[in-house]
């Protein structure tokens, strides 16, 4: 492909989603733009890069981050952070809320919804140790097609069978055809919203835990401290941010520090609460 | 290293779950029908068993029960592996003692994924 068409497509991919594609990349812009310039009745990626450029389409250029963002997830993934989640987080939370009794939890890149899901399940197997307090999930992901995904609560075999132990599939989903569906209650304790992380996520409100896991790694040094320095501003003192295994804030931003001995568990610089 | 005894009667199948297993460092033993495979652990109880369900002679549920019953039967960790793929079976053999559970087709990233799930990984 063309120097100045990939160069175009790469400038818009990153100031729409922050996705930075390096030069090494042309071969990922062509193999998964191919289909989206026949959907969109065009040859080939000359052409699409020439509506791009000329008419700046909304729907062409929505349908190019779509297909470009990597939406790879699984149900508990890597198990660890839920598990801190669930035994450290969460009882140091209630700790500090008896009053309020509300704790809401941001899943900032949700992709299909595995996620945010595997928190709710567990929230639901904590039962009675909840019972009286107010948690909400808020789910937000760039991509539509995959929010749409997120809330009918459908998925395949194979996703089904990633991260997800049997009992917790055989006590929350129900076989519908060749898919599985989980549970309309587990369901609606999530709330999933369309939100771009380039974006002030101030609207959102404020957040004691946010996982913002597999996103950052998209994007470049200025971008991810964007990122996070809005996250910082969203969250109390004793507030929580889980990042994916390859990420860090060291070297990034000084609004969050690790939390000694959890990985992936960052607080706030200037909090001194022990988790 | 763990063992793994991978039980089903298609030898495609057992040749690919051995390819699999070798892969994240089992050693793999092989049998074709759940009688062989009570044979196996007789000789020796391995630390997992990869448990096709129906196969001829003694299916995995008959051999399952059977290998509970034997001394040191209780710790192997049974991962059914199967095309049986509807809640009933699924909740059959939870009730029978097995540890996780495999709907095929399967890849490595889902014998993976449920071998850490039990704790053979
Ligand atoms: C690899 S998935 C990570 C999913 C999940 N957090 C996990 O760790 O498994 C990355 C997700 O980030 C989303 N994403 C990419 N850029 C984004 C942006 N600028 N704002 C919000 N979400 C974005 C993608 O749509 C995709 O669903």
């Amino acid at each position: 492909m063309k120097v100045e068409d990939f160069d175009l497509l790469a400038s818009m991919l990153k100031d729409r989603s922050g996705l930075v594609l390096g030069k090494d990349k042309a071969y990922l812009l062509e193999t998964r733009l191919m289909p989206v310039a026949r959907k969109h009745g065009l040859k080939g990626l000359e052409e699409l890069a020439d509506v791009v450029r000329r008419k700046r389409d909304e729907n062409v250029m929505g349908d190019i981050t779509e297909a470009m963002t990597t939406n790879e997830t699984l149900f508990f993934r890597d198990q660890k952070p839920f598990d801190l989640f669930r035994d450290v987080l969460l009882p140091k939370l209630m700790e500090g809320r008896q009053d309020s009794k509300r704790i809401r939890i941001w899943c900032a890149a949700c992709s299909g919804g595995q996620e945010p899901y595997s928190l709710a399940m567990i929230l639901k197997e904590l039962g009675s140790k909840l019972m009286g307090w107010r948690i909400e999930i808020l789910a937000t992901d760039i991509s539509v097609e995959m929010l749409d995904k997120a809330k009918t609560g459908l998925y395949t075999q194979f996703e089904v069978q990633r991260g997800l132990p049997i009992t917790i599939l055989v006590k929350y989903f129900r076989q519908t055809g060749d898919k599985w569906q989980l549970d309309a209650g587990i369901r609606s304790m999530v709330q999933f919203r369309e939100f771009n992380l380039l974006e002030s996520p101030s609207a959102l409100g404020t957040f004691d835990v946010v996982f913002c896991r597999n996103v950052l790694i998209y994007f470049d040094q200025e971008t991810k401290k964007k990122v996070l320095d809005g996250v910082a501003r969203q969250m109390p003192k004793d507030g929580a941010l889980l990042l994916g295994g390859a990420e860090t804030v060291l070297g990034v931003t000084d609004s969050f520090k690790p939390v000694q001995g959890r990985r992936g568990v960052y607080q706030l610089s200037n909090s001194d609460v022990e988790f | 290293m763990k063992s793994c005894l991978v039980v089903d009667d298609s030898r495609v199948i057992r040749m690919v779950a051995r390819k699999i297993l070798e892969e994240l460092s089992f050693e793999v033993i092989e049998a074709e029908d759940g009688k062989e495979a009570l044979d196996k652990c007789k000789e020796k109880m391995p630390d997992g068993v990869l448990l096709d369900w129906n196969m001829p002679n003694m299916d995995g549920m008959e051999f399952l029960l059977a290998m509970r019953a034997l001394p040191d039967g209780e710790e192997v960790k049974v991962v059914f592996c199967t095309t049986e793929n509807d809640l009933s079976h699924i909740q059959e053999a939870i009730a029978a003692g097995a540890n996780e559970y495999i709907m095929k087709p399967f890849d490595s990233e889902i014998i993976q994924s449920k071998f850490l799930q039990v704790g053979l990984l």
